[in-house]
């Protein structure tokens, strides 16, 4: 083989793509070549090189859960499981008594208006994680993020700069919450986003915490306005950011 | 009637979970060098699994990794045409090759090569040589695996190799002359 045809087959050669009889006829010709010999080596660092461990990049944490609860918005039947079609017909009927009576329920007990926000509060801060809709107004600086809301809402919500104490702003968005729109604030932790839905409200509900769909909640109210923080950060660090943000 | 068609069952985010979620890692690995950017590789891989969640159902014997890659390689092309509509342009045609001199062996670059000289260098070679290396030399894939995935004959997937590292090796030697 020539120098040119050895070095054609060097690629293959290292990524051990060739047959035993060219694998051969390479290290034969190496034996008597330092030119070609030099080009393997310096092909064999540069693999190698590529190879660090240090050059692959990891999932950031809260991908897994991302995909998870994408997945099961876009595919709500998986969570239910009995719709298996040779059953079709017996859960149809199925389905029409659990509705009936579910209607039925629902006259006397409604599902308290607490559990219902809790829902709504969870899926804006899901859906504000899929696909580019995190902040309409990108800014991690208050003095942008706050004249931004003035112009959209009734009301002013403080866009607080805890960047210093771990809690970088990321931007502001409009939500739709308890037929309104409202303001998010958006933060983050680590690799944690944070929303903090703000509106005026005077209902003098003490300060609440909840789990729901594996986020973490706490409620509060300050000075006529209602806070909602939720986030998948674990309860201790988002404690924290809380009492910062009322400080 | 078909036993079952679709995602109509709770075991299958349960089969789809053990099997596809282990790879997240290399999922994101091979978004995150094809976007360039962090923000678009989540998306990348948030939009593929989706795909793959609903092609999953009766798919289970095969290797769930290839699978997924191969998902996540054509939700990126698509991404990628849907911001800019003309088609990326691939450079496995006569007409680009500027380095096709074989590199000075400057085993000195490489060997100083730190990993902000390595990424740039790779960010910086077209897409196509970027995933055959990527699935090369960072997943470790067979150019069957690789050209597979990347819906393209053996022979390309190794000249694709060839190209891309000679002009690593290139690059290289000249950001180690510059510094």
């Amino acid at each position: 083989m020539t120098c040119v045809e050895t070095q054609n087959l060097f690629d293959a050669y290292v990524d051990g793509e060739l047959d035993w009889s060219l694998k051969i006829a390479i290290e034969s010709h190496l034996e008597g070549c330092p030119p070609c010999s030099r080009v393997l080596a310096s092909l064999k660092l540069l693999v190698s090189a590529m190879q660090r461990e240090t050059l692959r990049f990891k999932a950031p944490q809260h991908l897994k859960s991302l995909v998870l609860s994408g997945i099961e918005q876009a595919n709500p039947v998986v969570r239910r499981s009995f719709v298996d079609w040779q059953w079709f017909g017996l859960a149809a009927s199925i389905v029409v008594i659990v509705a009936l009576s579910w209607l039925v329920a629902t006259r006397t007990a409604k599902p308290s208006l607490e559990t219902q926000r809790i829902g709504d509060i969870v899926s804006s801060h899901v859906r504000s994680l899929m696909a580019d809709h995190l902040t309409d107004v990108a800014s991690s600086d208050t003095h942008n993020v706050k004249p931004w809301f003035t112009d959209k809402l009734d009301y002013s919500p403080t866009a607080k700069d805890l960047s210093v104490q771990g809690f970088p702003l990321l931007g502001g968005r409009m939500d739709y919450l308890e037929n309104r729109p409202v303001a998010a604030l958006v933060y983050q932790h680590h690799q944690h986003i944070i929303n903090l839905f703000v509106w005026p409200a005077n209902e003098n509900t003490p300060e609440s915490r909840s789990v729901h769909r594996g986020y973490n909640l706490i409620h509060w109210e300050k000075s006529g306005m209602t806070y909602w923080l939720i986030s998948d950060l674990n309860p201790e660090e988002l404690t924290e950011f809380a009492s910062l943000l009322k400080d | 009637m078909p036993k079952r068609e679709g995602l109509s069952d709770h075991n299958e985010l349960i089969g789809f979970n053990d099997a596809v979620l282990p790879h997240m890692d290399a999922a994101y690995n091979l978004a995150r060098w094809l976007t360039r950017n962090d923000h678009d590789a989540e998306d990348v891989v948030q939009e593929a699994s989706l795909r793959a969640f609903k092609y999953w159902a009766g798919l289970s014997h095969r290797d769930s990794r290839s699978w997924l890659l191969a998902i996540v390689r054509n939700t990126f092309y698509s991404w990628l045409r849907q911001r800019s509509p003309e088609a990326p342009r691939l450079s496995d045609g006569e007409f680009d090759d500027a380095d096709t001199d074989t590199p000075n062996p400057e085993t000195a670059a490489l060997r100083e090569a730190d990993r902000e000289m390595l990424q740039s260098a790779l960010e910086d070679l077209p897409v196509e040589f970027r995933e055959a290396i990527v699935l090369r030399e960072m997943e470790g894939m067979s150019y069957k695996e690789i050209a597979d995935i990347a819906n393209v004959p053996i022979g390309t997937v190794m000249s694709r190799l060839a190209r891309g590292r000679k002009r690593l090796q290139s690059i290289l030697v000249h950001q180690g002359v510059r510094r």
